[in-house]
């Protein structure tokens, strides 16, 4: 093909890129906007294939005459075959670490982008090319761990809570030292050990890097990793000389920059704390407290009574209503009180579930009003004139140690204030806490009425009790 | 090095472009947006299909396949997933059109 002709495809598909994540930003655009990225990466895909013949820059014998091009054909196949079926089954609880993976293993290929291309071209790297390399590997490496780390918490395959180990920072800190090191010898020597030892210490990073982050903190760090990744994308695209990927990877690592502080703004925090808040912060004696105190239970004919003479009802769901797929019970019981003249409106903390958004995806899958759900900003200064809060499946997210007690993991993240309201229902599976690991004062609370069980069984009753009521 | 200066332009008024474009997102997109940003940088299959093409020994070409099959899931599922989450913004209609990925 002209080289002409494919630079200037080339361009059509990084503005597609482009008009992807500007539709993206929009609700009405963003389905749309998506397709047009989608539309765009296959067109590059099967352009690559039709590349023009050239010498690559480091005059190297090039031996490219497509040998491999069944292979290379496989392997996409075959990737197709994985991912494809991993994003179609994948239940909406665990996108979250769907996503966290799929960036790990983008961040992977990156890095084993740059590492063949410099074993290609060994002494005949230009110091350049070195340092982009460099910079591919270990940001890449990074990113893979990371990532693999966030799925491990976001699984409960290992622990949710924040991993902070005596001497931790320290072994950070010489971690870090270690790949810059190693960084700097690899540039000196050009040699393959000193890469290997580099990407390992970076792996090795990558791990420690994310282990001391806990709970409802770790979407911000996927969205941190995306953009990590983003510019081992846009690195690697200097390696190889590929404007595209040079244009697509600084859009994903500057955009997801952005959405990285906007995340941790939306929290309330700073990305700083974020990242090393398990550091500075005490661990509180939080074990002391907690022990067998007593709590309210009731069954599912009160929770219908309280809400059956409530004038006004906020629902506020979370991660336990996304576990259950409750929502279209969620749904029946609201439009059950609507019908009985009761103002219902559910109340979505932006960070609730598991990801920023994510009451808002499982809600409209259930044909939940838009106008009924209500942000946090705008629900919070109504809660005095509420009379009941139905808490189903959510714990972090009204947990009033946030504003009250300093040091503990959640502690300055924005509430919703549900203890204003005459009454407080929790539907919960068990009294154990929440995705950070903190005890709820409210559970405690003389208005606080319990029901225990999962929350689409509990609900499921209490419409039933509603309907004989 | 003025190749290298054009790429470095490149670079430069990318990262201006991407803060642009998202400078004000509602929380609601947030997930989604990260998720189609996390697709868009699966973009690496070419650069993993152009060095797997160019690759002149066993090793170089057994690493540079793995990048193509990872680069691939994160690329196509990278899409696919962020499709099925905007397929439920889509409240009324009810569209249940099978959605058409992409390859």
């Amino acid at each position: 093909m002209n080289r002409n002709l494919y630079d200037l495809l080339g361009l059509c598909i990084a503005v597609s890129f482009i008009l992807a994540l500007k539709g993206l930003a929009s609700p009405k655009s963003a389905r749309r906007g998506n397709l047009i990225g989608a539309a765009g990466a296959t067109a590059a895909t099967v352009l690559v294939f039709f590349a023009p013949q050239e010498i690559s820059q480091s005059g190297t014998a090039t031996a490219s005459g497509h040998h491999h091009t069944l292979l290379i054909l496989l392997a996409i196949l075959f990737g197709v075959v994985v991912g494809v079926p991993a994003a179609r089954k994948i239940q909406m609880t665990q996108m979250p670490q769907l996503v966290a993976l799929f960036n790990g293993v983008g961040g992977g290929a990156a890095a084993l982008v740059s590492i063949v291309e410099y074993l290609k071209l060994g002494s005949a790297a230009s110091t350049p090319d070195v340092v982009a390399t460099v910079f591919t590997v270990i940001v890449g490496c990074v990113s893979f761990a990371g990532s693999v780390v966030t799925f491990l918490k976001l699984q409960e395959i290992m622990t949710t809570r924040p991993v902070v180990f005596a001497g931790g920072r320290f072994l950070i800190a010489g971690t870090l030292i270690g790949v810059l090191a190693s960084a700097a010898w690899v540039i000196h020597s050009m040699g393959n050990t000193s890469l290997l030892v580099m990407g390992l210490l970076s792996l090795l990073f990558g791990v420690l890097f994310v282990l001391p982050v806990g709970g409802a903190d770790v979407p911000i760090v996927i969205s941190l990793l995306n953009a990590f990744t983003g510019l081992t994308v846009a690195a690697s695209g200097y390696v190889l000389q590929a404007t595209l990927l040079i244009v697509a990877g600084t859009l994903v690592g500057a955009s997801g920059t952005i959405l990285t502080r906007l995340m941790a703004t939306a929290m309330g925090r700073s990305l700083f704390s974020t990242l090393f808040g398990a550091f500075t912060a005490k661990p509180q004696a939080a074990a002391a407290a907690g022990e067998a105190r007593p709590v309210k239970s009731g069954s599912p004919d009160d929770v219908a009574i309280l809400l059956n003479y409530a004038q006004r009802v906020v629902i506020v769901p979370g991660f336990g209503l996304a576990v259950a797929q409750a929502q279209h019970t969620v749904r029946e019981m609201a439009d059950l009180l609507t019908s009985k003249g009761i103002d219902v409106a559910y109340g979505i903390h932006p960070v609730a579930g598991r990801m920023p958004g994510h009451m808002n995806v499982l809600l409209a899958e259930a044909n939940v009003p838009y106008e009924q759900l209500v942000e946090m900003d705008e629900i919070n200064p109504t809660f005095p004139q509420t009379d009941v809060v139905l808490v189903v499946g959510a714990n972090d997210v009204v947990n009033p140690a946030a504003r009250t007690t300093p040091g503990c993991p959640i502690f300055g993240m924005p509430i919703l204030d549900v203890s204003q309201a005459g009454n407080v229902i929790f539907l919960k599976r068990s009294m154990r806490p929440g995705f950070a690991g903190i005890e709820n004062e409210l559970l405690y609370d003389p208005k606080t009425t319990l029901l225990f069980g999962d929350a689409k069984d509990s609900l499921t009753k209490v419409v039933s009790a509603l309907k004989n009521l | 090095m003025s190749n290298g200066l054009a790429l470095l332009s490149i670079f430069v008024l990318s990262v201006f472009i991407g803060f642009e474009v998202v400078s004000k997102v509602s929380t609601t997109l947030h997930t989604p947006l990260m998720s189609g940003a996390n697709a868009i940088h699966g973009i690496i299959l070419i650069g993993a299909i152009t060095v797997a093409d160019r690759a002149v020994n066993n090793v170089q070409l057994s690493l540079a396949i793995v990048a193509v099959v990872l680069a691939t899931i994160n690329m196509v599922g990278g899409f696919v997933v962020t499709d099925r989450m905007l397929e439920m913004f889509k409240g009324k209609p009810r569209k249940a059109s099978q959605t058409g990925g992409e390859k």
